[in-house]
């Protein structure tokens, strides 16, 4: 086992399961496919640290922060749905990384590459993934509060909008580690498929949230090792992996 | 004494350019229960939200200084996108354990419900859930949109009680929003009727003329005068 390896293998169960605690709140706030939109609005971002080098979540992010100040902008003055807003941003985001794009180096653009990640992204890969978990987690009862019933929540004095902001900037942060493990293409399937998963099986929100992180890691996990042995890329292996989870949920959901 | 609890005066609500509310003036008096009544789309819930502070409005709306009130929406219909247990649910409002337990007792639930799903709840239980919910933060008032909607006959029969119960116990003041003429007999003092602007207002004995209600709903509902029996059957 190279220092390489394990140094792709933890950040990627890190950015996984991260990004599927995350995704349990974004399930149940019905914005699950959102991080795809957002994930293909990096992909220009992307493409510009691809030319000149530099680390790909930086250059993603500026561009998922625009997407976000979009969704937060649009759901707060328009009632756009969210679909609209999906079509353009997808579309838009994949045509215009594709103007200057390195044909070379399309794949790690598209659907991520960490095997080749350096020691110190690693590092700032798993603080960050660490100071998500401990935020999110912080405002977790809240904003489960929020999706069940905005108005409960303004009820009891919550301040909604706030909270909404930070969620949106967490949902940020995980999109552009997302793009590290898994490219533009497939970040909404890092965050919705353990998420989607871990509900078909979860009896109580404990349970939802546990699930949630565990089978996002161990998708990460499962995934990287496998490219590992074989030549396959790493990101289409863990959402596959996660993708068969889903189905093995889906049967001991109907035993329920 | 008089001891009221809420003013409001001229009261106009418009959303999206449409005008929901218009000059409504009322007042409510302490351990008052108050029925709001009205047709689809008469703007009850934009009033009751309204006086949570949900929405804007122009005009006054001033409560008794530091009065608590506890909020019981219509429905919570994303509730079972979230897979959360009673207790869970509870927690979500930060409310004690102890505190939690006490509420169950009060609203007449075993403490086994606290481990099951809010969503294999039936819609009575889930409806006493949502009112234990909104005692949680010890309100003075109550505001309560739509008791029955959803709750088959004997649920109702249970949440009329619960609530004559819980304003006896807390000496609630309790505002309701309903379209069902058998809830109104039994539980409000008063009554407003709504439809955008305040079409009548006083005691339901005395308003409630087929006639006025005839109006009320432009001939959308039958109109029955509950006669409560002696065995505490309610009869048509």
């Amino acid at each position: 086992m190279t220092g390489q390896f394990l140094l792709s293998l933890i950040s990627g169960i890190f950015i996984g399961g991260v990004a599927g605690f995350l995704g349990s709140l974004m399930l149940s706030k019905r914005m699950a496919l959102a991080a795809g939109p957002l994930g293909h609005l990096a992909l220009p971002g992307i493409a510009l640290a691809l030319i000149y080098g530099f680390d790909i979540s930086l250059g993603a992010f500026p561009f998922v922060i625009l997407g976000v100040v979009l969704i937060w902008f649009l759901e707060r003055k328009t009632r756009l749905p969210m679909e609209a807003l999906t079509a353009v941003v997808f579309a838009t985001g994949v045509a215009i990384a594709f103007f200057f794009l390195p044909i070379d180096q399309a794949e790690a653009a598209l659907v991520g590459d960490i095997s080749k990640i350096q020691l110190n992204e690693a590092i700032y890969s798993v603080i960050l993934c660490a100071l998500i978990f401990i935020i999110c987690q912080k405002i977790y009862p809240s904003i489960t509060l929020i999706n069940v019933s905005e108005d409960l929540a303004k009820a009891r004095k919550i301040d909604v909008k706030k909270y909404n902001l930070i969620y949106l900037l967490l949902v940020a942060l995980i999109v552009a580690l997302g793009v590290k493990i898994v490219g533009g293409l497939l970040t909404a399937a890092i965050v919705a498929i353990p998420a989607a998963s871990s509900r078909n099986l979860a009896k109580n929100l404990a349970q939802y949230k546990l699930l949630s992180l565990s089978f996002g890691a161990i998708s990460a996990a499962v995934g990287i090792s496998l490219s590992k042995g074989t030549t396959l890329p790493a990101g289409p292996l863990i959402i596959v992996f996660s993708a068969f989870i889903f189905l093995i949920s889906m049967i001991f959901q109907r035993g329920k | 004494m008089k001891n009221t609890i809420l003013k409001v005066k001229n009261l106009n609500v418009e959303l999206e350019g449409e005008k929901i509310l218009e000059e409504l003036s009322f007042e409510v008096e302490e351990g008052e229960v108050l029925a709001i009544l009205g047709p689809n789309g008469a703007g009850k819930t934009v009033l009751l939200k309204t006086l949570l502070s949900l929405l804007p409005y122009q005009g006054e709306i001033e409560w008794k200084e530091g009065v608590e009130i506890g909020y019981v929406p219509q429905r919570l219909p994303f509730i079972k996108d979230v897979p959360l247990s009673v207790k869970e649910f509870f927690d979500l409002g930060k409310i004690p354990i102890n505190e939690t337990k006490g509420i169950l007792k009060s609203i007449g639930l075993k403490e086994g419900i606290l481990k099951k799903k809010i969503g294999d709840l039936s819609s009575g239980q889930f409806q006493r859930i949502l009112i234990g919910w909104a005692l949680s933060s010890k309100p003075k008032v109550l505001l309560f949109d739509e008791p029955l909607t959803g709750i088959d006959i004997g649920g109702q029969e249970t949440v009329y009680n619960l609530l004559e119960k819980l304003r006896k116990e807390n000496n609630l003041t309790i505002l309701f929003v309903t379209h069902e003429l058998s809830i109104v007999y039994s539980l409000a003092d008063r009554i407003i009727c709504l439809n955008k602007r305040m079409l009548c207002s006083g005691v339901p004995k005395e308003i409630l003329t087929p006639e006025r209600i005839s109006d009320l709903y432009s001939g959308q509902v039958k109109f029955y005068q509950h006669r409560h029996l002696d065995d505490g059957t309610v009869s048509p």
